[in-house]
């Protein structure tokens, strides 16, 4: 894609979601003419009382993804926590027709009813859902057939950074120098010896119509991904960063300011991608230093012995990450933006805040 | 209509004229032939259907499972090392109890590698919960997979067509190929009452606690005890549309008063058949041809066998360190009959070892003999090392 196509898409797509230009060159969007948080839906497709623990980034994460998705969808679900917590039989949590096959093969299965659905001439939206393992690990493969094959299904990832249903296990997602019961902190060892996969430029790859990585703790910005994502043809994927209070050693109470500074500190960037192109990104007004993010986490608590001279090598190497990730991405915004990191906070709180 | 068509060619017509919705394969030697005579349907646009080229055939048993789930008849088919890498799934697909077919083109499994015929892959998942009717020819193969397709519809449970790799599935033999308005009459469009629907969310495959599981195992072995009938009642009906049948669940040829009984299952009751017709025999034998290896037809065998003081049982896969699994099956379900007949097992025509004519009185030549214990009997024990004999 030449440059001037690309800053063409990205006018478009900020015209279409009412984003005001990055820069003064681009055009600027029409104002808005009605109040967001009238258009909310109240669909719930995945309905109170399952058995998620406190704080559960990854329920929050599904409800928020299930209101914008609406009552015209049926899942094809991953094993996992999301599975466990929301169907304990003969109890189920699911208003829309949902099913569960195995840990590896959800985006198989919803190929397979994507395919029953263009069979019998119907429009309903079929959604894979999946945490971290069914997705970057073991179901890697379904996934990236499914989407070389071009169904029309919206796979989300529920990403908590660890095979949290089995009890914490490292995932390919897992950040480096993170301590699960699989990589854990030791005399010999500091976490996770290796990188989180870059999943996302995998996916990128497939030159799919529409990705984008998501935070749990901007659910506006969610909702307006779930709802592109829906409205697009053919194979979509969105990635949900969802703490898990148990995983990360956090209070549940906390779960959206971990998840906020992840992105804020550029660990976890929120991006959008045409056909494999990045369009756009959630600008980082201030970003804030990574030991701010992790400091809140005991899995990164061994990062912060400053008897261990590894400690700060650890936080620095996570440090670099973030930076690259700011540079890669272009993400410190150039000035105040009402849907940077701090402004799209301001819409979650539902008002100002200075 | 009869044509010369090659085993492949004849079932990619027969699933064709089924009208599936959704069609999934990875391609296997030697089913091969199967996915490409279907692809080729499709392009041609004799076939309408959804044709999905996975990636595996892990996703191949996925994407059939989805799509049945949502209402569509689906199909697959695989081989060997195919058959076991969709395992998983295929316990799955019968746990949550979605009716999909799955031609099995029985191959051997490795190591070491062998792309010709044995039965070792269908064997391997005998405990996956799926009907398995196995044919002796192609014209068996292409009746069954018709009737395959209405006994899922009829007991909501997955069904395998197993037919022995090459020495069906590319052989050129003359088959009576169903006409569609036939088919039409007796399949009619595929129904799925739990299939997913938004307009009535319902869940399927749910995490059930041992408060329930066992419940829910002994309602899949009774649906499996169940479908017996079912399965004898479409041959009859497919025998009265057309005049042929597979053979229900078992069925014994040869003289009713012989003492010695062979049974076989798939393409070596050919094999047998045409021995008996041919060859001199010093004593009567008859044939019990195992159609149905699941559900077990325990009560049609033990009727089968009565009267009888031999009974060789061949297998064509072994499970090692015991023995042949039809032969160990078939001791299990005779335990107790008295008088039972002596029962010899064997494993013969392993990784596609021809089984000549004259096997059948080598066979039975042993039988002047103590029975003898397991082996494969067509093993040259010469060809090993002294240590490995």
């Amino acid at each position: 894609m030449t440059d001037t196509s690309n800053a063409t898409r990205l006018a478009e797509l900020r015209l279409k979601h009412g984003r005001p230009p990055a820069s003064p060159a681009e055009p600027s969007a029409p104002p808005r003419d009605k109040d967001l948080r009238k258009s909310q839906p109240r669909f719930r497709g995945l309905e109170a009382g399952h058995r998620a623990c406190q704080g559960c980034g990854e329920a929050l994460a599904t409800r928020l993804v299930m209101e914008s998705a609406g009552p015209d969808v049926m899942i094809a679900n991953a094993t996992g926590c999301l599975e466990v917590f929301t169907t304990p039989w003969p109890e189920s949590a699911w208003r829309v027709p949902w099913i569960h096959s195995l840990f590896e093969n959800a985006a198989a299965v919803a190929a397979g009813m994507e395919s029953a659905m263009k069979a019998k001439g119907h429009r309903t939206k079929v959604l894979a859902f999946g945490g971290d393992g069914g997705t970057y690990d073991i179901g890697f493969q379904s996934l990236s057939g499914m989407l070389e094959r071009y169904h029309n299904v919206l796979y989300v990832c529920y990403d908590n950074e660890a095979y949290m249903n089995t009890g914490i296990q490292r995932s390919s997602s897992t950040p480096h120098a993170a301590s699960t019961t699989t990589s854990p902190s030791g005399k010999a060892r500091m976490g996770k010896r290796h990188l989180k996969k870059d999943l996302l430029s995998i996916i990128a790859a497939h030159h799919i119509p529409y990705a984008a990585s998501a935070s749990v703790a901007y659910p506006t910005d969610i909702r307006r991904k779930v709802r592109h994502a829906m409205e697009t043809e053919g194979p979509t994927f969105i990635v949900i960063h969802s703490p898990c209070p148990l995983g990360w050693g956090h209070d549940g109470s906390v779960t959206i300011e971990v998840a906020r500074k992840a992105v804020q500190c550029g660990l976890f960037p929120l991006v959008e991608l045409e056909r494999g192109e990045v369009c756009n990104v959630m600008p980082i007004r201030q970003p804030q230093p990574v030991s701010e993010y992790l400091k809140l986490q005991s899995r990164f608590r061994h990062l912060f012995n400053d008897k261990d001279p590894r400690a700060l090598e650890e936080r620095q190497h996570l440090q670099a990450l973030a930076d690259h990730n700011i540079t890669l991405f272009n993400l410190r915004g150039d000035q105040a933006d009402p849907m940077d990191t701090a402004g799209m906070d301001t819409v979650r709180r539902g008002g100002p805040v200075h | 209509m009869r044509q010369a068509l090659e085993g492949s060619q004849a079932i990619a017509q027969a699933v064709s004229r089924c009208r599936p919705e959704v069609v999934a394969a990875y391609p296997i030697t030697p089913q091969t032939h199967i996915v490409e005579n279907i692809s080729k349907l499709v392009a041609d646009g004799v076939l309408d259907t959804e044709l999905v080229s996975v990636e595996s055939e892990f996703s191949a048993a996925s994407v059939i499972l989805g799509a049945a789930a949502a209402g569509a008849r689906a199909y697959t088919a695989s081989s060997s090392q195919g058959i076991l890498l969709m395992a998983e799934v295929l316990f799955n697909i019968s746990g949550l109890r979605i009716p999909v077919v799955m031609t099995c083109a029985n191959r051997a499994v490795s190591a070491p590698l062998s792309i010709w015929n044995d039965h070792a892959d269908s064997m391997a998942v005998r405990d996956c919960g799926w009907i398995q009717l196995h044919c002796l020819d192609n014209q068996e193969a292409v009746d069954s997979t018709v009737q395959a397709f209405k006994i899922a519809q009829d007991t909501e449970l997955p069904v395998m067509v197993c037919m022995d790799g090459f020495v069906l599935t590319h052989t050129l033999e003359v088959v009576d190929m169903p006409e569609q308005d036939l088919i039409d009459r007796f399949l009619p469009p595929f129904k799925f009452q739990r299939a997913l629907d938004p307009k009535r969310p319902i869940t399927q495959g749910a995490l059930v606690s041992p408060d329930f599981f066992g419940e829910i195992r002994h309602s899949h072995h009774a649906a499996m005890q169940k479908s017996a009938a079912v399965i004898e009642s479409v041959d009859a009906d497919w025998a009265a549309l057309t005049g042929r049948r597979c053979g229900g669940l078992l069925t014994v040829e040869g003289p009713a008063d012989a003492e010695t009984g062979v049974l076989a299952l798939g393409s070596m009751c050919g094999t047998l058949l045409e021995a008996m017709e041919t060859l001199p025999m010093d004593r009567p034998v008859k044939l019990i041809k195992l159609r149905c290896f699941r559900p077990f037809p325990e009560a049609a065998l033990r009727e089968a066998t009565a009267g009888l003081r031999d009974l060789i049982v061949l297998d064509r896969a072994v499970t090692p360190g015991l023995g042949g699994t039809v032969g160990t099956e078939v001791k299990g379900t005779l335990y107790g009959t008295d008088p039972g007949p002596r029962i010899h097992t064997y494993a013969v025509g392993l990784g596609g070892r021809d089984i000549p004519l004259d096997i059948l009185p080598d066979l039975v030549a042993t039988l002047d003999k103590p029975v003898a214990p397991f082996g494969v009997f067509d093993a040259d024990l010469e060809k090993l090392a002294p240590e490995d004999r």
